[in-house]
């Protein structure tokens, strides 16, 4: 499977002497978090299918610095993002997907005060564009009636207003789409956000991922859906701590795309 | 002789107002003691959000029960207030009711009328709310946070409401002219009944006293404002102007350290450089913010217009899983040390002596701060556009940056995208690994 996989770099394609429509920012998580890694192949799958003129920046790509910004450390944050921008620039690049909501909000909103300005897209608001453009077909898959359960990523729905993309695109499944009691602009947060991934919680009377999975259970879904790589790990904990992890599967848009297609 | 009630009055009308007048001065000082922040963009939006937030209530209805009730008080107290202006007239010339005189005898009942029915209204809303607190304990009021004064202060206010608008039926009922013209008293014209039995000076003396103690009890609430949450009547109108207008997921690029990374940047740059001859001797900047003076003068303002309502709390991943972290409790403990700065300068003929506390330990612990998801859902829910996160974000850069004070994994975490790039010990020449694997 993996050898089909098809990734040029930025630095490939300059040698050659062609220009990539859309750069896809992979990100710290969707290169060494074995989880999200799926992820992100499922992504470059849909994009190798809809044949997507796209490029990676491969071992020139460094952490965005949202993590460090969000724990406090601007210093850090600032380096990250001049490099990054010095490198994006460099390429001339315009135009960004990327399938982590973290690096979304802060290479579109954070980036642009400090020189680096670019049109980001959420991997979910790509794909609904391929959908759109009639680039990628979706046939009804397996997923029909399965009953599905979209949780927000803070940072692509409260952060950014983005909650239609991913449920537009989910609705393309045929599935059954369930809303949490809090959903969209209440959604409640995975626990892993501000840099919470890397840290153990506070003293408290139960763990945030915990709760947030009794949101998804009481819909009673076949599949948890998200658009992040750390609400990815959150609620996977989550399942396995209810012990459901033989039932609910939780899975990303792209994954859920991609697997309906076979991809 | 016959004008000590007109010279009385005005006294108690100068008192008022100019005490009120001496504390709003007072508070716009402290507001200003934080750091400036460049306001003036996007004019239209501003209004936009102030006419729909704070005029139309807009994000108050997204709880429905507390939302409608809050809008009948709200409405209550604005239209209500109009008769404030006739009373004040009264009070100054002499006249009674001059508002009879001078408008269509159909307009003066129709107001009155409607201010009747709505001070019914909101005696109906205020007593939910009594019950609400102190009944039924609804969680977001019986918090941590929410015991001693801020309880005592959210019952005070509303039983201001109650005796304010008994106060002005019982006014109405007894005031034997009003009852005669037998126009607007929809209300009014069910309580005259009750006094039926007293002689008529009696009754006059009644309507006296309720007219007196209304319009001092006016005053005094207005000047209880300062000393109370209640603030947000007047505050929540600014605070909705000056509201982040950005995607809430943007956080502010530091400035200061701006300059520094760019310096670091520049390969022409000198770092032994003398500085230009004259040029001021540059003060570091002290990077965010530990106590109240090193937020920007918006944070102040969002402290002072805080109503302690908690539904950014109720909200809060962290609060909801029994941390101690409340954004409430942040804005609080943010106006009760600007309060404290406040009277310290007062003190000290103007000038702010170190009394050697700050907001963070003395007021907000590392361990509130180091809670927040920076998910936003306390922003999202406040009503008037305060934002609890960008405080908690200015104390963690402190922590960060001015105190190395990150817990553990964290360092670890920042030392790995220094050192690789990425916040997990992994190589970066490791980055395109995934596609063959």
């Amino acid at each position: 499977m993996s050898e089909q996989l098809i990734v040029p770099t930025m630095a490939e394609l300059m040698a050659e002497g062609k220009v990539p429509d859309i750069l896809f920012w992979v990100g710290s998580a969707g290169s060494y978090d074995d989880r999200a890694k799926k992820i992100t192949k499922a992504f470059v799958k849909i994009l190798n299918k809809a044949k997507v003129n796209f490029a990676v920046l491969g071992t020139e790509e460094s952490a965005t610095g949202d993590l460090a910004k969000r724990a406090g450390n601007e210093f850090l944050f600032q380096m990250q993002a001049v490099m990054n921008i010095e490198v994006l620039n460099s390429y001339n690049v315009k135009r960004i997907v990327t399938c982590d909501p973290h690096s979304f909000n802060c290479i579109k909103n954070e980036y642009p005060g400090l020189g680096g300005k670019y049109e980001v897209l959420h991997h979910t608001q790509f794909i609904k564009e391929l959908i759109n453009t009639n680039k990628l077909e979706i046939k009804e898959g397996k997923y029909k009636d399965k009953r599905i359960t979209f949780h927000d990523p803070c940072y692509l729905g409260r952060a950014n207003s983005e909650y239609n993309a991913p449920r537009d695109v989910l609705k393309t499944l045929n599935a059954t789409l369930l809303e949490m009691k809090r959903s969209k602009a209440t959604a409640l947060c995975c626990g892993a956000g501000g840099a919470q991934m890397f840290k153990e919680p506070e003293k408290g009377d139960k763990d945030i991922n915990e709760l947030r999975t009794e949101d998804a259970l009481q819909t009673n879904p076949d599949i948890i859906a998200t658009g992040c790589p750390y609400c990815m790990t959150m609620m996977s904990d989550g399942v396995k701590v209810k012990e459901k992890e033989n039932t609910i599967k939780v899975m990303d848009v792209a994954e859920l795309i991609a697997s309906s297609q076979n991809l | 002789m016959e004008y000590i009630p007109n010279i009385v009055f005005a006294i108690v009308l100068i008192i008022g107002i100019g005490y009120f007048t001496r504390n709003v001065k007072k508070l716009s000082r402290n507001i200003k003691l934080g750091k400036n922040v460049d306001v003036s963009d996007n004019k239209k939006q501003r209004w936009k959000n102030l006419a729909y937030i704070a005029l139309g209530q807009s994000k108050m209805v997204k709880r429905p029960i507390s939302g409608i009730l809050h809008i009948v008080v709200y409405l209550g107290f604005v239209i209500i207030n109009i008769e404030v202006l006739e009373i004040i007239v009264d009070g100054l010339l002499g006249t009674h009711r001059i508002g009879h005189k001078f408008l269509p005898e159909a307009l003066y009942g129709f107001l009155i009328g409607s201010f009747e029915i709505l001070a019914v209204l909101v005696l109906v809303a205020v007593i939910i709310f009594w019950i609400r607190r102190n009944v039924i304990k609804i969680k977001r009021f019986i918090k941590a946070e929410m015991t001693g004064w801020p309880k005592s202060d959210g019952n005070i206010i509303l039983y201001f409401e109650v005796v304010l608008m008994c106060l002005f039926l019982v006014m109405n009922a007894t005031d034997t002219i009003f009852q005669s013209y037998n126009s607007g008293n929809v209300i009014s014209q069910h309580i005259a009944p009750w006094f039926s039995s007293l002689s008529d000076s009696a009754i006059h003396t009644i309507e006296r006293i309720a007219w007196w103690i209304h319009i001092i009890g006016i005053l005094l609430f207005l000047n209880y404002l300062y000393f109370s949450k209640h603030l947000h009547i007047l505050l929540a109108f600014p605070n909705t102007y000056y509201g982040k207008l950005t995607p809430q997921g943007q956080f502010t690029n530091n400035a200061a350290v701006t300059k520094e990374v760019q310096l670091m940047m520049d390969p022409d740059a000198d770092p032994y450089a003398v500085p230009a001859e004259g040029a001021e001797e540059e003060v570091p900047e002290k990077f965010g913010a530990s106590d109240v003076q090193d937020l920007t003068w918006v944070n102040l303002l969002n402290a002072y217009t805080c109503t302690e309502c908690g539904r950014c709390t109720s909200e809060c991943p962290a609060n909801l899983t029994g941390k101690k972290l409340s954004p409430r409790k942040i804005m609080m403990d943010t106006r009760d040390r600007l309060e404290e700065v406040g009277k310290n300068i007062d003190a000290n003929k103007g000038t702010f002596v170190d009394d050697g506390k700050q907001l963070l330990g003395d007021y907000i612990t590392n361990e509130e701060l180091w809670a927040c998801t920076s998910c936003n859902a306390c922003v999202e829910a406040c009503p008037v556009s305060i934002d609890p996160l960008n405080i908690i974000m200015e104390m963690r850069r402190y922590l960060v940056m001015e105190q190395s004070a990150a817990p553990t994994e964290l360092n670890n975490m920042m030392t790995n995208i220094e050192n690789n790039g990425a916040p997990w010990p992994y190589n970066q020449m490791d980055r395109l690994n995934w596609k063959n694997e």
